[in-house]
């Protein structure tokens, strides 16, 4: 049975999800390379992003794709506020308190999401959610083939900001000498802000990108965000092309794995990784040096 | 002797209890918050004096609980026996999983991260191994016997449970005053230089990881011989990592009384939050959620920290030559 | 610096404690008063999950309880208590069975007659137990495991089917649907969450399966939340088999299917076993195509009784779905108001013999006489239905059937 076709099959779909978790590992990974803070609240944050998304197209008819145009800038917003309003303040720059604010987050969130929504699961259905492209060998549904190409578009504009922006150039200078750049007139609170809110922009995008084919309830961020860590270690924290092909990696490892090892140990298979990268090479696979 | 007086006090007012109140509503209320005091004790030795915050502590919560439920089901030892040879599984998974990450070297993120990830992995293996009872969990028969560990009274279980609390106290106030708790604070305030004073911090951190498992372990065990049964979501579920983190942190981590005032807080808050509205879904973790973010903000060293800053001031206003505390910063 | 510490914790456990009393005491002091003041009535334990993991499922059950409760109270309560009203004390399990645990207590301490839900096993397992300390009858609403009546607990009654006869009929009725079409399907693969219920299930079918004439050719677990089904559907494709069966949760089994159609896998016929959305009207409005003919062995109402009509018309009228754990929930109040019909009495001993003896009648749902045998009602049973014209009817048992199974799908 294991003939050629099914394991390039099973390769695509590993890419086409391991895209969506790049997506997401990649607000993740900027939120550590500057804050150095593994931010606990992303989950949560990905669910409230899936349930603005499901809202605009079941309330106001709005295509998830289009969606995209005003969610991306309003948990641009609301990531920066966290940051700067909640986080910086709560936790004075302390690490440890930082974790635990998100953290806090992250249980205020998604239970303000279960009283405001319930829990119960919800699924939009797009007129082209069963469309899909016949490659021969495999079909590929239409929704997953655009998701995967917005991904790479989104990692270009990010790579944009950060390379051609004042404020990406602040940003790395920030996530590389903290106290140099505070000197060099560089106001750390805003860029901390703002990172946050690209990260959290990030969340946005991919929760607009999954919920054609995926569903809804007040903890369904929860279960890409523990592969999320699981890459942003793989790919070295803070590694923005560690964590697009760390995404990608992942997605093909756990496509296969689940293929071979069967589903449940599949993903159980993912967390030993992990722990093995952590205790081995904690850097990640793609790190710069510390 | 005299540093245990607060503790023997406040066992001893808590002791009384069951013969002031009889309703089981009241003592099932508080043999709950005393379960994730103990459990949450636990946390405390590492979190708290160690500074390492773990998010994983669910691993040896289940252990324990595992351990005490396969004893019994599978192998029918009698259930006391189970119930240590629990605390001590729990202290050989915190040995195990102390040892290798902190042999690693990791810190904070890293070390918060991998906690979740053993965890995890413990969740899922418990989910699908038989000898976990896979998904459907493990159910220990009802035998309404002392010698089961097993008693018709909740007042019986609450002085038990109420022991083991008094027990990880003692275990905590020993600490704080011993060369052991020295270098572990040295650890958390500062390592590098901790080591450049001699202190072998990863052995110290492992020696504090397998105390604090086998305490939240303990916790385990007794979940299981008061509910009579475990599952994975139960015993490895991020629930009880969470709730072990946030009673020392509410109450005040590292600090002997913290995760007892914590407890008791987290679980009155939910609570009052029920009594005053009903049954609002979310709406007392909701609660919890914000209370954290608040300590963290107001009260940095928790409710304990904040009380006693509350008397340093008083003292200070009145008896104005008195000189600063030293307490505990960190947070 | 340590005696404040005392004098802190002290006060902080007064305070919690005094919460917990009050709490209490809005079942034990204001219980007796209410009861005293409409003259007699009969206050009744609904336990449901209506916060937490489980809280759509508990928000369900609570309606269908309360929905009974009403009706018979409208229709002049308890007679043979003088009419006496049935009084809800509402408990919320948190979805944990520390919280159903918890919930007991309180309702004790409000001295009801009985407690009726729990919803997941797990919440039954522990609530029932609590309650039997107290001699207190537990009527549950769908836990299905086995072992909720077979641990020997007097006091615990299920109305609905347990899992060994509900997967026992399974297998008899897929049998018996391919028979009659003339053995179309010889091979199947199993789709099964790694937990609960999934893994016994494959088990079981796994055992029996080859011995009806099947061939399994693969038996897939997955864990629950699974966030991708296609390499599930990648080796169902590969090995085209000619069923499908799938015992998995609600948001699995909707991935499932939706991931089927995209693929355009397309096996004679999809049969599952409590399948989590197979049986929905939520699933069938929203996945149509997906949710095409698809079989299941599930909970279900009686179609042809008019009163579980009546009943999902109103239902459907208040915007809510017609589900299982509702009007599992309505029935089991209603068992309990007619075994306090029986028993005349409020009291917990006399209501325990007369659920006991209990043959009442079910009404809305299609089982056969009740008889309860160590808590579990024998005449329990489940419905196979099949998506049918956008709905979802009833096919065997024949005597309870609204249409005719369609099988193999029709291309």
């Amino acid at each position: 049975m294991l003939s050629a076709p099914i394991l390039v099959s099973a390769i695509v779909n590993g890419l086409l999800t391991g895209s969506i978790y790049a997506l997401v590992a990649l607000g993740l990974t900027l939120i550590y390379g500057v804050l150095h803070i593994i931010n606990f609240a992303h989950g949560a944050l990905l669910s409230a992003a899936l349930f603005a998304a499901f809202f605009a197209y079941q309330k106001a008819g709005i295509d998830p794709y289009l969606a995209v145009l005003v969610l991306a800038p309003a948990f641009f917003g609301l990531g920066y506020a966290l940051q700067r309003l909640v986080i910086g303040p709560a936790a004075r720059g302390e690490e440890r308190a930082m974790l635990l604010v998100t953290l806090g987050m992250a249980v205020l969130i998604e239970n303000a999401l279960l009283y405001a929504f319930r829990a119960d699961t919800r699924t939009i259905d797009l007129p082209y959610a069963f469309k899909s492209v016949d490659l021969v060998f495999t079909f590929v549904a239409v929704p997953r083939l655009i998701s995967f190409a917005v991904v790479f578009v989104v990692a270009l504009v990010l790579w944009l900001i950060m390379t051609r922006t004042d404020t990406g150039k602040a940003i790395r200078a920030v996530a590389k000498e903290r106290l140099g750049a505070e000197l060099s007139g560089i106001n750390v609170t805003h860029i901390y802000a703002m990172t946050f809110g690209l990260g959290t922009a990030c969340v946005a995008i991919a929760a607009c990108l999954l919920i054609p084919t995926y569903y809804v309830n007040p903890s369904a961020g929860n279960a890409f965000v523990l592969i999320a860590f699981t890459i942003v270690v793989l790919g070295g924290m803070g590694s923005v092309p560690g964590a697009l092909i760390g995404g990608l990696v992942i997605g093909v490892v756990e496509s296969l794995g689940g293929f071979f090892f069967g589903e449940s140990l599949g993903q159980a298979g993912i967390f030993l990784i992990f722990i093995a990268v952590l205790l081995v090479r904690p850097r990640g696979l793609f790190g710069a040096s510390a | 002797m005299r540093a245990y007086l607060p503790i023997v006090i406040v066992v001893a007012a808590l002791a009384a209890v069951p013969l002031f109140v009889q309703s089981n509503v009241v003592l099932n209320f508080l043999i709950v918050a005393l379960m994730i005091a103990l459990a949450g004790q636990g946390w405390n030795i590492l979190g708290g004096y160690g500074g390492q915050y773990s998010f994983g502590h669910a691993a040896f919560f289940g252990t324990g609980a595992y351990t005490t439920a396969i004893l019994q089901v599978h192998y029918e030892v009698n259930a006391w026996l189970g119930f240590l040879a629990g605390i001590a599984a729990g202290a050989v998974a915190g040995g195990i999983i102390g040892g290798l990450t902190f042999r690693a070297g990791l810190r904070s993120s890293y070390f918060a991260l991998v906690t979740l990830a053993f965890a995890e992995v413990l969740r899922i293996f418990a989910s699908v191994a038989p000898i976990t009872g896979a998904g459907v969990g493990l159910l220990i028969k009802l035998d309404l016997h002392a010698q089961a560990f097993q008693f018709r009274s909740r007042a019986v279980f609450y002085l038990i449970i109420l022991a083991l609390v008094a027990a990880s106290l003692i275990i905590a106030q020993t600490l704080e005053r011993s060369r052991f708790g020295a270098w572990l604070v040295a650890v958390r305030e500062n390592e590098d230089a901790a080591m450049a004073l001699g202190v072998n911090a990863t052995a110290v951190k492992v020696a504090a990881m397998t105390i604090s498992g086998a305490i939240t372990a303990a916790a385990g065990c007794f979940y299981v011989q008061y509910f009579l049964f475990v599952d994975a979501p139960i015993g490895y579920g991020a629930w009880i990592s969470i709730e072990a983190l946030l009673t020392p942190i509410i109450g005040g981590a590292g600090t002997v009384f913290g995760a007892l005032i914590g407890a008791l807080a987290v679980k009155s808050i939910g609570e009052g939050a029920k009594f005053l509205t009903g049954d609002i879904p979310g709406l007392d973790l909701m609660t919890f959620g914000a209370v954290l973010v608040l300590v963290i903000a107001f009260a940095p060293r928790g409710l304990a920290g904040a009380l006693m800053d509350g008397r340093d001031w008083l003292a200070r206003r009145f008896v104005p030559l008195r000189k600063p505390a030293e307490g505990t910063t960190h947070g | 610096m340590a005696k404040f510490h005392a004098r802190l914790s002290r006060r902080r456990f007064l305070a919690s404690a005094a919460i917990g009393a009050a709490a209490a005491s809005s079942g034990t002091i204001a219980g007796p008063s209410l009861l005293r003041a409409q003259g007699a009535s009969v206050k009744l334990g609904l336990l449901h999950p209506v916060t937490g993991a489980l809280s759509y499922s508990g928000q369900q059950g609570r309606i269908g309880a309360t929905m009974a409760v009403d009706e018979i109270n409208a229709a002049g309560g308890i007679k043979a208590l003088g009419g006496a009203k049935i009084d809800p004390v509402l408990g919320d399990a948190q979805s944990t069975p520390a919280g159903g645990t918890a919930e007991v207590e309180k309702m004790n301490a409000a001295e009801v007659s009985c407690v009726i839900g729990g919803y997941a096993s797990s919440i039954c397992l522990a609530a029932s137990q609590a309650a039997a300390r107290y001699e207190l009858p537990y009527v549950v609403d769908v836990g299905v495991a086995d072992s909720i009546v077979t641990r020997g607990l007097k006091n615990t009654f299920r109305f609905g089917p347990g899992f060994g006869v509900i997967a026992n009929t399974a297998l008899e009725n897929l049998t018996l649907i391919n028979d009659q079409a003339g053995k179309p399907a010889k091979t199947v693969m199993i789709v099964h969450e790694d937990s609960l219920f999934g893994s016994g299930l494959a088990k079981l079918l796994n055992a029996q399966l080859p011995a009806k004439g099947f061939q399994i050719l693969e038996t897939i677990p997955h864990p629950t939340p699974t966030r991708d089904f296609n390499n599930v559907v990648l080796k169902i494709k590969a090995q085209a088999p000619d069923l499908v069966i799938p015992a998995n949760y609600y948001n699995e089994y909707v991935l499932l299917a939706r991931t089927m159609l995209e693929q355009h896998v397309r096996p004679k016929a999809i049969y599952s076993v409590l399948g989590g959305a197979a049986s929905s009207y939520k699933f069938v409005r929203e996945f149509p195509e997906a949710a095409k003919y698809i079989m299941d062995c599930n909970h279900w109402f009686n179609p042809k009784s008019a009163k579980a009509l009546e009943l999902k018309k109103t239902v459907e009228d208040k915007g809510q779905f017609y589900t299982y754990e509702l009007y599992m929930n309505y029935t089991a109040v209603m068992l309990v108001a007619d075994a306090l019909e029986h028993a005349a009495s409020a009291d917990r001993a006399k209501l325990t013999a007369a659920l006991e003896n209990s043959t009442f009648s079910g009404r809305i749902m299609p089982y056969g006489p009740t008889k309860f045998v160590n808590g579990q009602n024998q005449g329990a049973a489940p419905v196979n239905t099949q998506v049918l014209d956008n709905d979802i009817k009833a096919i065997l048992p024949p005597e309870f059937a609204n249409a005719k199974v369609v099988f193999p799908m029709p291309a």
